[in-house]
């Protein structure tokens, strides 16, 4: 788990976590293109700022808004207004296909912000971040927890995914394929308590008293501040353009 | 079952977030450092799970077994679901930070309630059960904890504007075979877990 994946290292991750979230709860509220449209493009500048790697970007962005298309794909169809296209029973209306694409913006340029200020920020700073920002310690303790033993669980899951195959075990869609699926996901879960049980002995062997040691966060920097300051004009401007 | 930033109104945003948060509130107070290591790895065994993907004729879809979830570990899944869809946002940059408490609400609330009964039922439940009542009992769990939590999730849809009723509508339709999927797998892993391990199904929700 690096610290830092992103090419850029500062602004600091409290600075970060707390622009992203102002950004998303702003930009959700808006509902002029102008302001929408200003959103997209910083969020699409800041990722290049980031120096997120474009086929990550690509694959990422593709996955995202894949999953846009899956939620948003009835709603053209299902609100009333004006028509725009008519085929059998169904109607395009231009406030369903606005509505649409109005969405699919804010949802767009809140996951490129995202993006942009969390992806490369590793769970440990990302943690350390949620600790200075008084977040219940035992929910820091539980994003610690699950995101380091995410990867070991995983391999866990490869490894018998493996022994399943050895034994000629091919996905289908049938109720063999599913209550195979089903016993995997049990002996996942098993492998997972036991682990547990001893990860839990070997935590409180080693005085663990409900916080693990973190990186210490600098203290907040000028250029810090400079990038809050950039940050709120940008926000600004959104709330200028939005409502102005 | 994953609603995106920018979809719901203001008011279904807050009112969510805020009994979001009670219940991660309430699933934290029975967290200590005994207890943290078995959520945190549960945690991330679901997340791990959840991204297993399930043939569907054509298609695939991956599953998310909340109601397990639930069963496993009573109320500690608020803030075990909260968890899993930060460590979405940070590790995959999805965004959802504003449906953060949309999305733990509309997961959770099913898993704890169907969670909490199916404990109560397994607990009367002999040792000796006949492999039917278990069977029907996970098939339960899955479909139910799935099904409240497409409901949840049209509901919060259908009140956030009225164009999105008949969208929501349709999504519902469309899950429905996917519920299906949640009951047998949910059903064939109980049936493993109360095999294997029985005492980790027996043991009251409360030294969860």
């Amino acid at each position: 788990m690096n610290d830092c994946g992103a090419v850029v290292c500062w602004p600091d991750a409290r600075i970060r976590l707390c622009c992203t979230l102002a950004f998303a709860v702003l930009v959700v509220g808006l509902e002029r293109w102008s302001a929408l449209l200003v959103a997209l493009l910083s969020g699409g500048l800041l990722v290049a700022w980031a120096g997120v790697a474009v086929r990550r970007l690509l694959r990422l962005l593709l996955l995202f808004e894949g999953g846009l298309l899956l939620t948003l794909a009835l709603l053209p169809f299902t609100v009333p207004g004006k028509v725009l296209w008519q085929g059998g029973a169904i109607t395009l209306t231009e406030q369903g296909a606005l509505l649409t694409g109005m969405i699919a913006v804010r949802a767009t340029a809140v996951a490129l912000v995202s993006l942009a200020l969390l992806s490369g920020l590793g769970v440990s700073r990302f943690a350390a971040a949620l600790r200075a920002l008084r977040v219940p310690l035992a929910l820091v303790e539980l994003v610690l927890l699950s995101a380091r033993y995410l990867d070991v669980l995983e391999r866990e899951q490869r490894r018998l995914r493996v022994a399943m195959r050895a034994r000629a075990f091919r996905p289908r869609t049938d109720f063999h394929t599913l209550s195979s699926y089903g016993f995997l996901i049990g002996m996942i879960l098993v492998r997972a308590l036991e682990r547990a049980e001893r990860v839990s002995a070997a935590m409180r062997c080693r005085g663990y008293a409900g916080r693990m040691p973190l990186p210490e966060l600098a203290p907040l920097r000028a250029a810090d501040l400079g990038f809050a300051i950039g940050f709120a004009l940008l926000l600004g401007a959104l709330v200028v353009l939005g409502h102005g | 079952m994953h609603i995106v930033d920018g979809v719901l109104a203001m008011p279904v945003l807050l009112g969510s977030a805020g009994l979001a948060l009670v219940g991660v509130g309430l699933g934290l107070r029975g967290l200590d450092e005994t207890t943290i290591a078995r959520t945190g790895l549960l945690t991330a065994a679901f997340f791990s799970i959840s991204l297993l993907h399930i043939p569907l004729g054509p298609t695939s879809t991956h599953l998310l077994l909340t109601g397990l979830m639930g069963l496993l570990l009573g109320w500690a899944v608020f803030p075990a679901i909260c968890v899993a869809l930060l460590l979405q946002a940070l590790l995959f940059g999805y965004g959802g930070l504003t449906v953060l408490g949309a999305n733990t609400l509309n997961l959770a609330l099913p898993a704890l309630l169907v969670g909490l009964g199916g404990r109560a039922l397994l607990a009367r439940l002999p040792r000796a059960a006949s492999s039917w009542a278990l069977l029907s009992l996970g098939a339960a769990v899955g479909a139910l904890a799935f099904i409240g939590s497409a409901l949840l999730v049209a509901g919060a849809l259908a009140a956030s504007g009225e164009g999105f009723w008949a969208a929501a509508r349709l999504a519902l339709l469309a899950q429905l075979p996917v519920a299906v999927l949640e009951a047998v797998v949910t059903a064939a892993a109980l049936r493993l877990l109360w095999t294997v391990r029985p005492e980790l199904l027996v043991a009251p929700a409360s030294a969860v």
